[in-house]
Formats: C-alpha cells, structure tokens, sequence
C-alpha cells in the first residue's frame, strides 16, 4: 500500500498543519510517514503546498509525481495542480473557492463547501478539517477519529477547546465523502 | 538494553538540532540562513535550560571562529549553515584543521552557486569532501537521507570529530531539513568528551606546561609532521568508518548510486524499474569522506553500467568514477540549480541504459 497525498491552497488556509495531521495520524497507525512542505515566504496568501507518503513498505522518494489523492485549497491550486493525479484517483476541492470541476475525467471528485461549512460551525479556523473528512471517507485509509486523535495530540493544550468545532467539522466533510462514495456505485 | 526511545513526528532540521544535544554537544554558534533556520531556532530553545551556550554570531565568519575557540578550550561545538555560509567558514575550518581541534558543521544545501535559491541540492559535494579551505586537509564528511539518520549522525559526528581530532561535516540538503518524518531520539547524554590534554584553559602551571593552539609552522618539517598525522588519521578513518548502504537486486543490470535526497528517489526507482523489467541495485554512501570505494569497485567487476543520479552537474560522479577505476561504464543523471530529477526519469534512464548493456 502507497498512498502520496498532495496537498495545496493559500498560506493561511492550514494546509501544511492539516498535512502534519495525516502524517501524525498515519505514523500512529503503523504506517512509515513523510511530510515535505514547499511554500512561498509570505505567511498570507502565497502558494502553500505539502506532500504526504503513507505507506507500509520504504518511503522512498517523499516527493510524488503522480499524487494517488488531493486536497486542493484554491482555485489557483486547482488550476496548477489537478492535472498531476494518477488515473483514478481522488481530488478533494474547496468547491467555496473553486467553483468550476476541473476536467479530470479519469479522477473521483469531491466538492467541499469548506468555507461555508466553517461558517456554519461559527468557527473560520476549520476550514481544512472538512476536506480532511471527505478525504478519510474517500480513500478509506483512516478514520476521523484517527484525524482527530492526531489534533488533539499536536494542538497546544490552550487551543483544546477548539476541538468539538474541528470534530465537528471532520464528520461534514466525511459525510460529503461517503455519500461521494455511495454515488460512485 | 530495552531503552523505550520517544518517537515523534519532526523536522530534518530539529532532529538534527536534538541529535547535536544527543550527542553532548552544549555550545552552538551560528547565524541565520534558510532552509536551516529551524536548527538555530530549537538550539536557542533548548540549550540554555541546560546549561548549554546558544550564541547568534554576527556572520559566518564570526561563528566558524567562535566554534574555533570553544573547541580549542575542549567544549563539544557545532554550526549550521547552508551553502553561501559555508563558503563563508572555510577559513575558519582550515584553521580548525591545522590546530587538529573537532567540532561539527552540518551543511543544509540549497541552489547556487552564488546566493542561489533555497530549494534542494548536491553541490556542495567538493566544498564539503575536497573543501575545509586551504591546505592539506579536509571535513570527514556523513550523507544521512532521512530524519532518523540526520539525528543520529549528527549525536555520532561529536565522536568521529574527537576521535580523529577533525573536523566534521554533516551533508544534507533543503528537502531533508524541512521535511518531517518518524524519529526516535536518542537520549540526551551529558557532554562527556574523551579527555583533552591538548585544550587551553586555566591550569596549574606546576602540573602541566601551558597548550598553545596553533596552525602557524615557518619550519617546514614542522609542518609536514602535522600533515602527515592527519593523513594518517585519515587512513585509519577510511578502515573504521567508512560506511554506505546497499539495496535492490542481487543481479543487477545497472547499478544505482546516490547518495542523500537522491538516494531516496532511486530507492523509489528500484521498485519502479522492477515493475518495468529492470533489475536494479542501488548503492547509498552515508560516508562520503572517507568513500566507500570498495562496493562500487566489487559492483563494476558485474555490471556493465552504472548510474550516478546527484543533485548537481557532476561532482560525487567523480568518487564513483575513482572507485570503479574504469571497468564498467559510468553515466551520470544530474540536475542543478533547485530542480529535482523525478523517480520516472531515473527510471527512464535505467530502462535505456539496461537495453544498451544488454544490446550486445
């Protein structure tokens, strides 16, 4: 099993945190883990970008070609980036910022609302936990409990009370990812 | 011997960092450059609650020459820096060469030459082999390719540096330092260097005479005795600690060698290559200085190709050339500036490479 998550969007967006979360959740899961981040030095609104390996044999190469799934914050992501998914794959899409499907035909889809279902917890800081749970339920690799456990471990105690709104915001994106799923049948 | 390690999910660069307090280092001095700004960051941290001594130098310059002092007063001390600041050091390193005193650099590459750019690569492979600036000497230099292996050479390069009283390079690259993986640390061990009669320090003078630290030698049989004592520390490092790993097929048509960042794309591209017909072995140095001569010399006596994939135009191609003294044919994917071959274009190459070994 070899699973290469690329992740990207705007720096501020949490993409490279929510990354961390799955690299986290997958080397606690057994599996053997890399996280490789590229970014632009603007802490707001440059290009962000990270790649996730999860896999039961050698890492290898933490870099992908051909990403197995993605998560793809912006519409500029969208357009740099979708094309390089294996045939077959899975492409997570911020769909309040993308609003037009890139024409992957040979790709699984997933439209997130990301921003609009953060709007509805009442907490803005959650956007990146929705694609999250859509990409769990998509690729069946991990649970959101797993993502989770994976937050709670790594989020300053400080920061705790924020968990039932990203929890909250796990099990709407993996009911979107579900359905998806049920769809494809 | 059932030592329970913590396992944590971490960057290159602070396992690093946390190998350097393994391995007793307590005295760091540095100055800011990416992509290794994490190191000096987790020092300033985790140093002075130890008692350690975390210092921002106001150059390169002034930190190679401030880890120069310390370790002539026999503390266990390392700088980091990336490419452009460790050109900056190589004085500083040349001196710590002729006064035989260890210390540790770790050397996080990004794009150059010049002020280049902060992404990944090799080409500091000579600055760090065949640099160390001026004279006859060089850094024993180590290629960890992974989080887990950047921690632990850099908690042993404390010991490779005092044993061969040398100094010591860690090579790695941008990629490495900014990515994060499982590692388990190693315990933090108490500073507890070899005794060092030769450091300069407060002294009884009816116990000792006095040291001096010094690298100036007008008498040229003077000289040649220290080049020959380092020479001969470097003979017996090449015997003790030279060192490389081996993986891939036992009957390989091309012969895969990498070492670092590169070494994990072709450990990739060993799989890859199988699933297109292509027996592969790659061969990863984790010593580049001294260099694992002897495995590519056995390999070139059984291959007819082999392929050098480097993060630069040419440089470590030139150990391997050296090793295989001509026996087999020597071809070299090499990528500069930043960009990064990817698994399918090592891949590719073998695939060539296999049909023209195999083609007559």
């Amino acid at each position: 099993m070899r699973e290469e998550l690329f992740m990207a969007g705007l720096g501020g967006q949490g993409v490279n945190l929510a990354g961390q979360l799955i690299a986290r959740a997958g080397m606690d899961l057994g599996l053997n883990v890399s996280w490789f981040p590229i970014y632009d030095p603007e802490v707001r609104g440059g290009s962000s970008t990270c790649t996730v390996i999860l896999t039961d044999e050698r890492v290898g190469s933490p870099t992908s070609d051909h990403p197995t799934s993605m998560i793809l914050m912006s519409a500029d992501a969208v357009g740099r980036f979708a094309d390089r998914a294996v045939e077959g794959g899975l492409i997570v899409i911020n769909s309040s910022l993308v609003h037009e499907a890139p024409a992957c035909h040979a790709c699984r889809m997933l439209m997130v609302p990301a921003n609009e279902i953060a709007v509805e917890i009442g907490n803005d800081r959650t956007v990146n936990m929705s694609l999250l749970g859509a990409w769990a339920a998509g690729t069946g690799i991990m649970g959101i409990e797993d993502i989770a456990a994976s937050l709670r471990a790594m989020l300053p105690e400080r920061h705790h009370h924020h968990m039932p709104d990203n929890e909250e915001a796990l099990r709407r994106g993996a009911a979107i990812g579900r359905s998806a799923c049920l769809g494809d049948d | 011997m059932s030592e329970q390690r913590q396992r944590v999910l971490i960057t290159g660069n602070e396992a690093t960092a946390e190998g350097g307090i393994a391995g007793g280092c307590r005295h760091f001095f540095g100055y800011p450059i990416t992509p290794q700004n994490k190191i000096p960051e987790y020092m300033s941290e985790h140093l002075p609650p130890i008692g350690g001594v975390y210092l921002q130098a106001e150059s390169e310059v002034a930190a190679i020459n401030m880890v120069y002092g310390a370790a002539a007063a026999g503390a266990r001390a390392m700088t980091t820096s990336s490419s452009p600041g460790i050109s900056l050091m190589q004085e500083g390193l040349s001196y710590m060469l002729g006064t035989e005193l260890p210390c540790v650099i770790v050397n996080m590459v990004r794009g150059g030459p010049g002020l280049g750019n902060v992404a990944a690569a090799q080409s500091d492979y000579w600055l760090a082999t065949r640099g160390a600036g001026h004279g006859d000497g060089r850094c024993i230099t180590l290629t960890p390719y992974s989080v887990q292996e950047l921690h632990e050479f850099t908690a042993g390069a404390f010991e490779i540096a005092d044993r061969y009283r040398n100094p010591v390079c860690v090579l790695a690259d941008a990629i490495l330092a900014s990515m994060m993986e499982p590692c388990e640390l190693l315990p933090r061990r108490e500073p507890s260097p070899p005794e060092r009669p030769w450091a300069v320090g407060p002294h009884d003078p009816a116990e000792r005479e006095r040291n001096i630290v010094n690298s100036l030698w007008v008498d040229h049989n003077l000289m040649e005795a220290v080049n020959l004592r380092i020479e001969e520390r470097y003979r017996q490092a090449a015997e003790e600690i030279t060192d490389w790993e081996e993986f891939g097929s036992d009957d390989p048509e091309v012969v895969l060698c990498a070492y670092g960042i590169s070494a994990r794309i072709c450990e990739s591209a060993v799989g890859q290559a199988a699933q297109a017909g292509v027996r592969t072995r790659l061969i990863r140095p984790k010593t580049v200085f001294p260099f694992p001569r002897a495995p590519y010399a056995r390999w070139a006596e059984r291959v007819e190709r082999m392929l050098v994939v480097e993060l630069s135009m040419g440089q470590f191609v030139e150990d391997v050339l050296l090793s295989v003294e001509g026996r087999c044919q020597v071809d070299l994917l090499g990528r500069a500036g930043g960009s990064m071959p990817t698994v399918a274009d090592v891949v590719e190459r073998v695939v060539a490479l296999a049909g023209k070994a195999g083609g007559h």
